[in-house]
């Protein structure tokens, strides 16, 4: 087995894109590997202007509960997702996009942020990427 | 042997971690990493890094919430 965290960021919402980058990011910090396949809803938020779009996955309270809690965020100095991802990939992090999700929803590669995708895949190469891993989760 | 510092004070979870390790890939063997920083937990999570990555920890400090830490790559 691989020291190596696989994440699977089903869900596009806010504060769960926020949980996957920081413990891809945490994981590589303490040197282990880690990729995260994007797919569905979650996959949405690699469209280009897309990333911090996501709604708060309780409270939400038509995009008012996001404002509060991203106020907040700021005053306590939360990093933004684009920093995160930009962290995450100078770090040596993976980022992989389902492909099935494109053609589902009709998402083409230029729709996308082609600069941050690793690969366009499908579940085999999760599971490939997944079966040597310590850490996996689905988001 | 370069002393590279790293600033994170104010900056919370993960930033302190992934500046840390930003500025140890960065540097060269035997190069000093100092980071300094206010977030709690980080205090007790860097060091638990440089353990996992084979590093040398030098020094922890702390004084009124700013914490220190010395790392030797």
């Amino acid at each position: 087995m691989a020291d190596k965290t696989t994440i699977i960021v089903h869900s596009g919402d806010m504060d769960k894109v926020y949980s996957a980058l920081i413990i891809a990011n945490g994981s590589l910090a303490m040197g282990m590997e880690a990729s995260i396949f994007f797919t569905f809803w979650g996959l949405q938020r690699l469209k280009k202007g897309a990333l911090e779009k996501g709604p708060l996955s309780k409270m939400n309270m038509f995009g008012l509960g996001k404002l509060m809690v991203k106020l907040k965020m700021k005053k306590v100095g939360v990093a933004s997702l684009e920093r995160l991802l930009q962290d995450f990939k100078e770090l040596g992090g993976k980022i992989l996009a389902c492909d099935m999700t494109m053609e589902i929803m009709g998402i083409k590669k230029e729709d996308l942020r082609e600069d941050l995708i690793s690969d366009y895949c499908a579940v085999g190469t999760y599971v490939s990427e997944a079966r040597a891993s310590t850490i996996t989760l689905f988001i | 042997m370069a002393e590279i510092k790293v600033d994170c004070t104010g900056e919370t979870c993960p930033i302190p971690l992934v500046e840390t390790r930003k500025a140890l890939r960065k540097a060269k063997s035997g190069d000093i990493v100092e980071v300094i920083g206010t977030h709690p937990s980080s205090k007790k999570e860097i060091p638990m890094a440089v353990k996992a990555l084979g590093l040398e920890l030098l020094d922890i400090q702390e004084k009124d919430g700013v914490w220190r830490i010395r790392i030797r790559r």
